[in-house]
């Protein structure tokens, strides 16, 4: 994603509060803006590994997110959480981007057991095709599962399989979870469901 | 079973000695969500939750309305707690739209999460009460909780759905004379709530009911990204207040509650491990707060973000950390809003937890998960 902004916005405040800053007077559309270094260092280590495989969507404070496509996504998780700790996925969100025909799902990564990673999120984005008549689970909207790597992505990639209709495979269980066992219109969650009288 | 038939509607060929039971979803055992479960004898050998009863789209909801109008409706997940289920979509918001919240109004915002959480965990109290058949525990936390929710009316102006958060600080100032009257009655909130021990977390027969049922083991908890209450029973010393704190939390001095056993007791026990701590912490705000000064920056009718930016945000709420993820693409609506809430993370636990469990012991090892049917359903 080309629109993500790569620097962090610069009225972030820093975590230590540091004593103002007194001259402003400087030019200060110059001054380069700094990556937090820790935030850094984690991207960096995915970048030395896969290259240019994946894209580094961004480097904010507690946040770093990485842009992967479908055929690599099972092994950055992989890697993600053997080389990096991470052992725990906070939430998978799909969103649907019909102008581009893909529907994106973002896996939000955290650590409980390593403790310098607490405040941390890994933001792990990728992308499947997107079709206009979707048939659930019979067409080419198809991301592969990491709930072998992950486990507790096991609702949650539920859940997106019924608003969005990605299937995902390898997935052991995918069953409907929120939404009625007779529903029989669109993914509800897609751009093109409307609601009524909006 | 393929996923084209409704669970617990399809002929299963199973053995003869098990049998499939529907609990739910009007059963008073499992609130507003079925739990199929099947039994050999009296112990459970699967279970399959199935939530959804409650679904209202409120993710769908949120991406035709701005930001200020989401408010009322996004707290509807859990209207007990409706302070801390809209905080991350506040936070967000404003770190979406580039506003700078007042100290004040910072402090304000960490007592009436705090008052909600109190809230939010006496009722949960409540109804843990009545699944174990402990009446008394019921008439307790639901008359104490009146104490509160009279304070949030004073604060708010309502007594369960505030929408007192808006982006850039909260709704209304302090009323007059709130300080006093809040510490008054938090002091003796707590008062009444050290008594619950004796009638309750001492009891022979909650102990009895709930020690090494439904056995979590850290490895687990962690595995199944388990968060709250359920996470720190377990073992695990997480809390977003202390590690990744937000508004004013690092100026506060927060206790993590933490137990080992990872049992139905000690789920049971940390929420109301954590009531007594919100009441230190509500003390220790209104003394460092602010007495005079602002509490909420002006918007201009339906604010704009910047552009196609993306944001997620994570409070503690009273069942854990409730995330919230929001996508702009710079029009008055929010492209998409989800909202990662800790019922719906903890669900995960339910059926690995009732396997091998007593028929029995559903109702107390379901409930001390520390689940909201709605809200996970958003």
């Amino acid at each position: 994603m080309s629109t993500e902004t790569e620097n962090p916005p610069a009225d972030t405040k820093p975590k230590v509060k540091s004593p103002p800053p007194k001259p402003v007077a400087k030019k200060p559309e110059a001054a380069p803006v700094e990556l937090p270094a820790f935030e850094k260092s984690i991207s960096d280590k995915i970048v030395e590994k896969f290259g240019d495989k994946i894209k580094v969507g961004f480097v904010k404070e507690d946040r770093v997110r990485i842009n992967v496509g479908k055929e690599n996504v099972h092994d950055v998780a992989e890697f993600i959480r053997d080389a990096l700790n991470y052992d725990h996925v906070e939430s998978v969100s799909g969103v649907d981007y019909p102008q581009d025909n893909e529907i994106e799902v973002v896996y939000h990564i955290g650590s409980y057991s390593e403790s310098s990673l607490a405040r941390q999120i890994l933001v792990l984005a990728t992308r499947a095709p997107r079709e206009t008549n979707p048939i659930p689970g019979n067409d080419a909207t198809r991301l592969p599962t990491l709930r072998d790597i992950f486990y507790s992505v096991e609702f949650h990639e539920r859940e997106v399989f019924e608003m969005f209709g990605v299937f995902f495979e390898g997935h052991p269980d995918n069953r409907r979870l929120l939404l009625p066992e007779d529903w029989a219109d669109l993914p509800p969650l897609r751009k093109d469901f409307a609601i009524k009288g909006r | 079973m393929t996923f084209n038939l409704p669970s617990g509607l399809a002929l299963q060929k199973v053995d003869e000695r098990i049998m499939t039971l529907n609990v739910g979803p009007q059963h008073p055992g499992s609130g507003h969500m079925r739990i199929i479960v099947q039994i050999d004898g009296d112990y459970i050998v699967a279970c399959d939750p199935d939530p959804g009863y409650v679904h209202r789209g409120e993710e769908k909801m949120a991406e035709y309305r701005n930001y200020i109008t989401n408010i009322p409706h996004l707290e509807r997940p859990v209207i007990h707690d409706s302070c801390n289920v809209l905080y991350p979509y506040v936070l967000g918001a404003e770190e979406l739209l580039g506003i700078e919240v007042p100290e004040r109004a910072k402090y304000v915002r960490v007592i009436a999460s705090e008052l909600n959480r109190c809230i939010y965990i006496m009722y949960w109290l409540a109804i843990y009460g009545i699944f174990l058949g402990h009446s008394t525990m019921f008439m307790w936390p639901a008359g104490d909780r009146e104490l509160l929710i009279d304070l949030m009316e004073k604060m708010t102006g309502a007594r369960v759905t505030h929408a007192h958060f808006v982006p850039g600080g909260v709704r209304n100032d302090l009323p007059p004379n709130f300080e006093d009257v809040c510490l008054r009655q938090v002091n003796y909130f707590e008062k009444r709530i050290k008594e619950y021990a004796a009638i309750f977390y001492d009891n022979p027969i909650l102990i009895a009911r709930t020690r090494d049922t439904g056995v979590l083991s850290r490895q687990d908890a962690i595995r199944y990204g388990t968060t709250g209450s359920v996470l720190r029973a377990s073992g695990v010393d997480y809390d977003l207040r202390v590690k990744e704190p937000y508004d004013v939390y690092d100026e506060l001095d927060v206790h993590t509650n933490v137990m080992k056993e990872g049992d139905s007791y000690a789920r049971s026990k940390i929420p109301w491990l954590d009531m007594l701590e919100s009441c230190n912490i509500i003390r220790q705000a209104l003394q460092k707060m602010p007495k005079s000064g602002s509490v909420r920056v002006k918007l201009k009718p339906n604010p704009k973000t910047k552009g196609l930016e993306s944001v997620y945000k994570r409070v503690e709420s009273g069942r854990g950390s409730l995330g919230c993820y929001i996508v702009s693409d710079g029009k008055v609506e929010p492209y998409r809003v989800k909202l990662s809430v800790p019922s719906f993370r903890n669900l995960i636990a339910l059926p690995n937890l009732l396997k091998g469990e007593k028929l029995g012991n559903m109702p107390s090892v379901y409930w001390s998960l520390n689940y909201w049917p709605v809200e996970a359903d958003r």
